[in-house]
């Protein structure tokens, strides 16, 4: 297999997290868009120097809550009441009262289970293959470094332009990621 | 530069001293120091002691089997269980080891809810320790039924359609308790999987072997530390925060439903919800303390797992514990008060009756020895906070045998009155959960990091950007 690899992106690698959050600030305001910075921990303010919006995440926990309160009300009255009714020392069949507690732990059941699915599907994850895990210098993103990953397929990005910025904006060590 | 507004200032007036806060961080450590500490637990060669006591918790372990399968092919008769005593250990031990569970769940969701950062150095194991407490305590309801396979089968515990055609009892708090412990378990598991993912990925950067790399890789799930991903993963983790506190506070208020939904003299009050809560988190602490006194020094991570976090979670105890004995002193007051000659004897015979020696040991356990803890020396000393957390295990335990023996062994009927002996199944089921949960926690320690490592990185000064010293001048340096 001879097929050259193909460029995917310009990484940047940056020390503190100060640093990186003033290029994060230029690098939005130059206009790009298909471009991240990778950290160690969630660095607080960097979503605004990106330009991020709130994530959305609060509402797959919203439809998965409800579900579940839904779902559990519904399965303790037909079980009990429609299904196969147990009449015990003439207590109702269905009230809810006594449907709360399994009810409540279902929309928490399933309000979690909507956070996390949630989360993997916003974020695209499981996703075990990526550009940037096979650049050597990578590996330090887990451990003490940062990065600011600038992809080939934006429409601003020009090889000597972009590297421009990145260099103007403080990044070291600014290499190629290939695809 | 045209950015001057971004400039770090260089010079900021030092608060004055006495308003110095303590760092989470001792020592100034840096980013790289914390990974290669934390990680390096899991990837160092394994000791000597690992070994020894894995031995020994495996032998607990295959003992408690070996006594849950005596029980299964014989009957509960094998325990020293009779009428009108039909719960003792076995319902002791579960509501003692979910209560356990609490702490770890208030650690990872109530104190990230309330900004309380000193959290992050022991988040993590603690949440291990609720996981494996919930799997002990899950054991308990379901063999002291005797005949197991009731208890499993679709359509008694679980609803599923089944051969009988018939579902769960939803009017019972016993079915409740199968919701609460079963989503306690699974949303626990989830948060800390959700946590886990990051330090996940810090580990399959450093695996040095292949089979390292994969496993640690397929569980990291491809996580590249991408700040868009961190936006929807703080996001994510911050409502399991918000899911898991009200779920913490239901599940032991449920459990308490067991007894305070039954007729029973010194069962059926309403303060058993918050009491069972307190005294949960009280017993819960007892236990992390317990496990990570010895892990801070065996492992020398006293630079993460500070005086300071073992001072804080006395002063948790002291809290929860006088919220356990206020508890304690209103049900006496509750019991002359309410005017029921059943409920005030009931009371009179925990603490003056056969069981005398039972209460009074949980009363001097519970209500005594936290009170050690006004005093800064013995909060401290890490050793005496050891012993106390021992005390506090000890006395939680009998404050559940105090509860579910005492208010039975005396039911309305003096014929029947007995005193309950446990057998010697009874009591190596209960000694072998300490195996199982000691082996699940030895083996946490020997293959994930025991630290939330990228948390606690984000807790250290240089990991703020608006900090004067703004990353690398102080402690950041690599």
């Amino acid at each position: 297999m001879s097929t050259a690899a193909r460029p995917y992106a310009l990484l940047a690698e940056f020390d503190n997290p100060a640093s990186v959050m003033h290029a994060a600030e230029k690098i939005r305001d130059a206009g790009y868009q298909r471009w991240d910075v990778h950290t160690p921990f969630p660095i607080h303010g960097l979503d605004g120097a990106m330009g991020l919006r709130n994530s959305k995440v609060g509402w797959f926990t919203f439809i998965g809550g409800t579900s579940g309160f839904t779902l559990g009300m519904l399965m303790i009255w037909w079980m009990g009441k429609v299904d196969y009714a147990i009449p015990v020392g003439g207590k109702p069949l269905f009230s809810p009262i006594f449907a709360v507690p399994v009810a409540y732990e279902l929309t928490i059941l399933l309000g979690a289970f909507g956070t996390l699915f949630g989360m993997f599907f916003l974020n695209r994850l499981p996703k075990h293959y990526h550009p940037v895990l096979k650049h050597p210098r990578f590996r330090n993103v887990t451990h003490d470094k940062i990065y600011v990953v600038i992809e080939n397929a934006d429409p601003k990005f020009s090889e000597t332009e972009t590297r421009r910025l990145l260099e103007h904006v403080g990044g070291q060590h600014i290499e190629v990621v290939e695809d | 530069m045209a950015h001057s507004s971004h400039k770090v200032p260089t010079f900021v007036v030092a608060p004055p001293a006495e308003l110095e806060r303590e760092p989470l961080v001792h020592n100034q450590r840096s980013f790289s120091w914390i990974s290669d500490k934390i990680a390096g637990i899991a990837e160092g060669k394994t000791p000597t002691w690992w070994w020894i006591a894995l031995g020994i918790s495996l032998v607990g372990m295959l003992t408690m089997f070996g006594m849950i399968a005596y029980l299964i092919s014989t009957g509960v008769g094998v325990w020293g269980l009779h009428q009108p005593t039909a719960w003792a250990w076995d319902i002791t031990n579960f509501v003692f080891w979910i209560g356990i569970g609490h702490a770890g769940t208030l650690i990872s969701a109530i104190l990230c809810l309330l900004r309380q950062r000193w959290r992050t150095s022991i988040n993590r194991a603690a949440e291990a320790m609720t996981l494996f407490a919930v799997a002990c305590a899950g054991i308990f309801p379901v063999v002291h039924t005797g005949r197991v396979w009731y208890a499993l089968m679709p359509g008694f515990l679980i609803p599923f359609p089944n051969a009988n055609a018939i579902w769960p009892q939803f009017r019972s708090p016993l079915l409740w308790d199968v919701f609460a412990v079963s989503t306690y378990g699974t949303v626990s598991l989830l948060f800390w999987f959700t946590g886990l993912i990051p330090d996940l990925a810090t580990m399959r950067d450093r695996a040095t072997t292949k089979v390292k790399k994969f496993m640690y890789g397929l569980f990291a799930l491809g996580w590249t530390g991408s700040n868009r991903h961190w936006s929807n993963y703080e996001k994510a983790y911050l409502i399991l925060a918000g899911l898991s506190t009200p779920l913490v506070l239901s599940v032991h208020s449920v459990v308490s439903f067991d007894f305070a939904v039954s007729q029973v003299p010194g069962w059926h009050t309403t303060i058993f919800p918050p009491y069972f809560v307190a005294g949960a988190i009280f017993s819960g602490f007892g236990m992390v303390l317990t496990l990570l006194i010895p892990l801070r020094s065996i492992c020398k991570l006293e630079d993460v797992i500070t005086t300071r976090h073992i001072e804080l979670m006395c002063k948790v105890i002291l809290a929860t514990g006088s919220m356990v004995g206020y508890a304690y002193g209103m049900e006496f007051f509750i019991a002359w008060y309410g005017g029921n000659p059943y409920e005030l004897y009931a009371f009179q015979n925990r603490a003056f009756g056969p069981y005398w020696w039972a209460y009074w040991t949980m009363i001097t356990c519970n209500v005594i020895s936290p009170h050690l803890f006004w005093f800064k020396w013995s909060r401290t000393k890490m050793w005496f906070v050891f012993l106390v957390s021992i005390v506090v295990n000890i006395g939680m335990w009998f404050e559940r045998f105090v509860i579910i023996v005492t208010s039975l062994h005396r039911d309305y009927l003096p014929s029947s009155w007995d005193y309950f002996h446990p057998t010697y199944v009874d009591i190596m089921t209960f000694v072998g959960s300490f195996g199982l949960f000691c082996t699940l926690f030895l083996l946490f320690m020997r293959f994930l990091p025991i630290i939330a490592i990228a948390e606690v990185k984000a807790v250290t000064p240089q990991a703020d950007p608006h900090h004067p010293m703004g990353g690398a001048k102080l402690g950041g340096a690599h």
